[in-house]
């Protein structure tokens, strides 16, 4: 098993931390991950990437050709990386900022409206913690209970904010399921 | 338990678990986070941690600590490496250990902040002036970098000469599970008989020093040098070979060009193009005779050099084969990396 998993959007929309939970929680679940980011210049109000390699083996390239799924959380992230997605892949699309249609019929798309769920689970910032929720409905690379988890504990210091990023996951989740 | 962590915080507390107690930097990125971690860490473990006013300043401070012969260190990136070769050159000079870190960036000049494999002549063959080098380690994981510092402390001492970690850009941003290793008892590690720690006097002061005027005195101090590289040659070279036994094509990578590689030979494999992989752990010493190995075996038909760079480790590939076998080069610079259907395009022409 290996999955590859390209994260992008704007920077401020919680792309590197998506990911993060990604790695996070396969880590948990005993698999091997990479998380690389993009850094730089780009990073401020650019777009922003990263790149998770999640395995059951010992991860050789963190650097992705084809992946299994794209996250793209803005309209230039899905332009950049949507040819690269590999033939019956996943592209999760961020409906709120995006209105436009994928035009590929090899892979799955999944449209996503990110930013009203995130509003409906009490917090806007939350809407990269609702994709993780479809990302997680979709691929299955970890339950839902396992990401729970890690948010729970990645947030231990701001207890405040983990009951709107849990319904968030919940909401993302519903959403594809 | 293994943790997620970022390639420079992994690389920093290792270094502390294996013994270093002072650090001098100049911020620069793809490295900030090691001096970051360490202006943390270091005062929890009664270390030193000097933020300097320049690169310069703070190889010379490293020289100093470690000629006092507390187990030092810096880190910094291209740029900021170039700054500090005549301190290099200068702790060379006078035998002393320290560990130094360069996450390379691409050049030359400022450059940029991306990834790039582009110093690798100036860490193999002496950066700095005279006749000296290092022990120079290219990890490839996190996990391996984790290992190499963590041990690079000993060998420095042992050698007493500087060690160098050769990473880029990449492993210093990744993140990836690290076991990070039990603390080193400071009280175990070998006197150091040589250190201007205050403890010699008269006859037995100890001096450190790397000016030699006497011509016969310097030559004898090159010999010196140069028998312990022998010695390193002979008993540090680490290097990893992967799918070599059968392989018609020998693709000769470090660092996480090497992974991107390996990733690329498990695809050739799998069209039915006999690719392995030669990772050299040690690019000074450099595992010559391996390669040389490599080139003598029939089923071997040529070799590819995969690089972030313009081609530098290409020179010791080709002296190694020497005319052997063909030797052609991939690389990608500026900052940007291939893919491992890049390396995969270019086998299959045959390039």
């Amino acid at each position: 098993m290996e999955e590859k998993i390209i994260v992008a959007g704007f920077g401020g929309q919680g792309v590197l931390s998506l990911g993060q939970f990604v790695a996070y929680a396969a880590i948990a679940d005993g698999k091997e991950v990479t998380w690389l980011p993009s850094y730089g210049p780009e990073m401020r109000g650019g777009t922003s990437n990263c790149s998770v390699v999640v395995s059951d083996q010992q991860v050789a390239s963190p650097i992705i050709s084809a992946p299994d799924c794209l996250i793209a959380m803005n309209k230039p992230s899905l332009y950049k990386f949507v040819d690269k997605v590999r033939p019956g892949g996943t592209v999760i699309v961020n409906r709120s900022l995006i209105p436009d249609h994928v035009e590929r019929n090899d892979v799955d798309v999944i449209y996503i409206d990110a930013g009203a769920l995130a509003l409906e689970a009490g917090n806007a910032k939350t809407a990269n913690i609702v994709v993780l929720g479809a990302y997680l409905a979709k691929s299955g690379i970890v339950s839902k209970e396992l990401a729970a988890k890690v948010i729970e504990d990645k947030f231990a210091r701001k207890p405040k904010v983990i009951p709107a990023n849990l319904k968030a996951l919940e909401l993302g989740f519903a959403a594809v399921r | 338990m293994k943790k997620l962590m970022k390639g420079n915080e992994a690389i920093a507390e290792a270094a502390i678990r294996g013994g270093c107690r002072a650090f001098f930097g100049y911020p620069i990125t793809p490295q900030n986070e090691i001096p970051e971690y360490l202006s943390k860490r270091l005062p929890e473990v009664g270390g030193v941690f000097i933020q300097s006013e320049s690169e310069v300043a703070a190889i010379n401070m490293v020289y100093g600590a470690a000629g006092s012969g507390a187990r030092a260190m810096t880190s910094s990136s291209s740029p900021g490496i170039s700054l500090k070769q005549e301190g290099i050159s200068y702790i060379c000079g006078a035998e002393l250990p320290c560990v130094i870190v360069n996450m390379v960036r691409g050049g030359p000049g400022l450059g940029g902040i991306q990834p790039a494999q582009s110093d690798y002549f100036q860490a193999v063959k002496g950066g700095g002036h005279g006749d000296y080098h290092m022990l120079v380690y290219g990890p490839g994981t996190v996990q391996e970098a984790v290992d190499l510092i963590y041990d690079a402390f000993d060998k420095a001492d042992q050698y007493r000469m500087p060690v160098m970690i050769l990473g880029d850009g990449m492993l210093g941003q990744i993140m990836e599970a690290v076991e990070i290793p039990e603390f080193k008892d400071p009280a175990t590690f070998p006197k150091k008989e040589w250190a201007t720690d205050g403890t010699g006097f008269g006859a037995n002061r100890r001096i450190i020093n790397s000016l030699y005027i006497e011509p016969d005195v310097l030559e004898e101090i090159n010999h010196r040098l140069f028998a312990r590289y022998a010695e390193l040659a002979e008993k540090e070279l680490k290097y990893e070979a992967y799918m070599c036994d059968d392989a018609e094509v020998v693709l000769v990578a470090y660092g996480t060009v090497a992974r991107i590689s390996k990733s690329a030979v498990h695809t050739l494999r799998e069209m039915g193009i006999k690719a392995g992989l030669f990772r050299p752990v040690t690019l000074y010493p450099f595992p010559e005779k391996q390669i040389a190995a490599l080139a003598a075996k029939e089923s071997v038909k040529r070799f590819v050099t995969i690089e972030l760079s313009m081609g530098q480790m290409i020179e010791d590939v080709r002296l190694a084969v020497n005319g052997a076998k063909p030797v052609s080069f991939f690389g990608r610079t500026g900052g940007n990396v291939m893919t491992p259907d890049d390396i995969v395009a270019v086998i299959k022409e045959g390039k």
